[in-house]
């Protein structure tokens, strides 16, 4: 292949790539916007979703996001620690954990719906309702968020440990203060990624949270995630489509809303830092 | 306030150690006794004994590999955080054996400060990395924090450079003026015995020479042990010196005495060749 030939079929590969994105958004913004007012934020669906607006999908998915974010911060921040500060002395525990979470990531999330609708709803009682569809959404989330932060943290040299040991501080604040806060890109990769993949689920929703399209009154109420209003639309209503793109579109300005968000948080972090050079 | 002023450099924070005629009358500070040090199961120290004296530069030589590090870190327990080491042995400081199962070894390192290699002012201000370590050991009251950070950063000649610029990152300072933090960060929590590892191997010769002197301003009002390769450098700072070699992979005590007789009429042949070796 000539040096020419082969430069027109790399820029070609790349230009495909970014052509099937924007004929994607585009679709979307084309078909969704003329859909999109502000009824359709504040108002319930209404003939199946046809008509009406969204409001009680966005409040369920919402909830069902703090959920899962409020579970899964805490304990995947703690089992990243344990793994990158603390695992060293049990060596074959560690490997054991770190391969679990590996096998985990990459389980379908349908198998996650029918675990957490087995645990959750049925053992432990839950039923259908909001707390189920994010603790199992948590469950999902949790072993990337878990692996991308353990990576930062281990990417931190032991310069730091070492001086904030001499110093006699103990290890937790060495971690609050320093280390957690040094490691914060990571994190905030590994939460975007994991938030990402919970925004755009469905089948570990379906199981769990269910749903019922009315506007929850607790945590216990079943509710209807966006992407499950999206695919119910879709294949279950006929008629449904300008509806189901309008909530794709405001899926995909939540997803960018929440990274966006993310990112200028831990930037500002940053600004008491400076990235080492 | 009389700190504001331009005065040089004059408080310390010590203070009250007296300087004295530095180390006419020794009187030791550490003593250490039959130390060992092994990591699993390859011993990398072995059977030292020797005296830290008080208010004097004690500096330990030697080829990389025999030991040093790890003779310093046993001083202040840092050992302990890496998993398999094993240390033996006595090191006495005032009335207590400081590898005893029993000693504080939080309250321990505050008293005996530590400088690494490489400087490593943590990834936040200037202000902050001083009030840190303040804070953890119970120094809350803002006068307080703020009386401090500037006597340190005024003990290692800092404050000039960078009192209108306290609350930018220290990861953005020279590598010179990041180890003098480092030291001011130690100095804040007013230890008495100051550990030094390579602190200017690092840092480029005028830097090096910045931070020479400062150590040799340390002088009397902390008792300094400093690892260098440097020996020209040991030579010009230390009291004592401490030579360090490898005999059949373990690291040794060869000699250890005044630096001038260590330097000039090495007892040990060994010594001897390592200091004309590298210095001639």
């Amino acid at each position: 292949m000539s040096d020419r030939a082969f430069t027109h079929a790399i820029w070609g590969a790349a230009l495909l790539v970014a052509c099937t994105f924007f004929w994607l958004l585009g679709d979307l913004i084309w078909r969704g916007v003329p859909h999109l007012s502000w009824q359709f934020f504040i108002s319930a669906p209404s003939n199946a979703g046809r008509a009406g607006g969204i409001a009680p999908i966005l409040v369920s998915t919402l909830l069902i996001l703090a959920v899962a974010m409020a579970a899964a911060i805490p304990l995947g921040l703690g089992a990243a620690v344990w793994l990158a500060e603390y695992a060293q002395h049990k060596v074959a525990l560690g490997r054991a954990v770190r391969l679990s979470l590996d096998v985990l990531a990459g389980v379908p999330s349908i198998v996650f719906g029918l675990f957490g609708n087995a645990f959750f709803s049925m053992f432990l009682g839950l039923g259908f309702s909001i707390l189920s569809g994010g603790l199992t959404l948590a469950c999902m989330i949790l072993p990337i968020f878990i692996r991308t932060s353990e990576a930062g943290l281990s990417s931190i040299g032991a310069d730091w440990r070492q001086s904030a040991a001499a110093l006699g501080m103990t290890r937790a604040t060495a971690l609050w203060h320093i280390l957690l806060r040094a490691a914060a890109p990571s994190i905030v990769a590994g939460f975007i990624l994991g938030m990402g993949r919970a925004t755009a689920e469905t089948a570990a929703l379906i199981f769990t949270s269910g749903y019922v399209d009315r506007m929850p009154g607790s945590l216990s109420d079943s509710g209807r995630s966006l992407a499950v209003h999206i695919y119910d639309l879709s294949m279950n209503v006929t008629g449904g489509d300008a509806a189901a793109y309008a909530s794709a579109l405001v899926l995909v300005l939540l997803i960018v809303a929440i990274n966006s968000s993310a990112f200028a948080l831990s930037d500002r972090w940053m600004t008491r830092r400076i990235t080492l050079s | 306030m009389k700190l504001l002023s331009d005065e040089p450099v004059t408080t310390y924070t010590v203070g009250d150690v007296e300087p004295g005629p530095p180390c006419c009358d020794p009187v030791p500070h550490l003593r250490v006794t039959n130390l060992s040090v092994a990591y699993d199961a390859t011993t990398v120290l072995d059977d030292v004994s020797l005296d830290i004296n008080k208010g004097c530069i004690t500096a330990l030589i030697g080829p990389s590999g025999c030991g040093k590090t790890s003779f310093l870190s046993a001083l202040n327990r840092l050992t302990d955080l890496i998993p398999g080491a094993r240390v033996q042995g006595r090191i006495q400081f005032e009335d207590t054996n400081l590898l005893g199962a029993d000693v504080d070894v939080m309250a321990l390192r505050r008293r005996i400060g530590m400088i690494f290699q490489k400087p490593n002012p943590f990834p936040l201000s200037i202000r902050r990395n001083l009030e840190l370590p303040l804070r953890e050991h119970g120094v809350h009251h803002r006068d307080q924090l703020a009386h401090k950070i500037e006597t340190a950063l005024r003990d290692v000649g800092l404050w000039h450079e960078v009192s209108n610029r306290l609350d930018s990152p220290a990861l953005a300072l020279s590598g010179g003026q990041q180890q003098r933090l480092c030291i001011a960060r130690a100095l804040i929590l007013e230890p008495t015995i100051l550990l030094m590892d390579e602190p200017c191997s690092a840092l480029d010769p005028i830097s090096s020479g910045v931070v020479e002197e400062l150590i040799q301003r340390l002088r009397g009002r902390y008792t300094v042990v400093i690892v260098t390769h440097n020996l020209a450098q040991a030579r010009r700072i230390a009291n004592y010196a401490a030579f360090f070699w490898m005999k059949e992979r373990v690291g040794k005590l060869i000699e250890f005495g005044r630096s001038q007789c260590l330097f000039e009429t090495p007892i040990n042949p060994l010594t001897a060749a390592y200091v004309a070796g590298v210095s001639g």
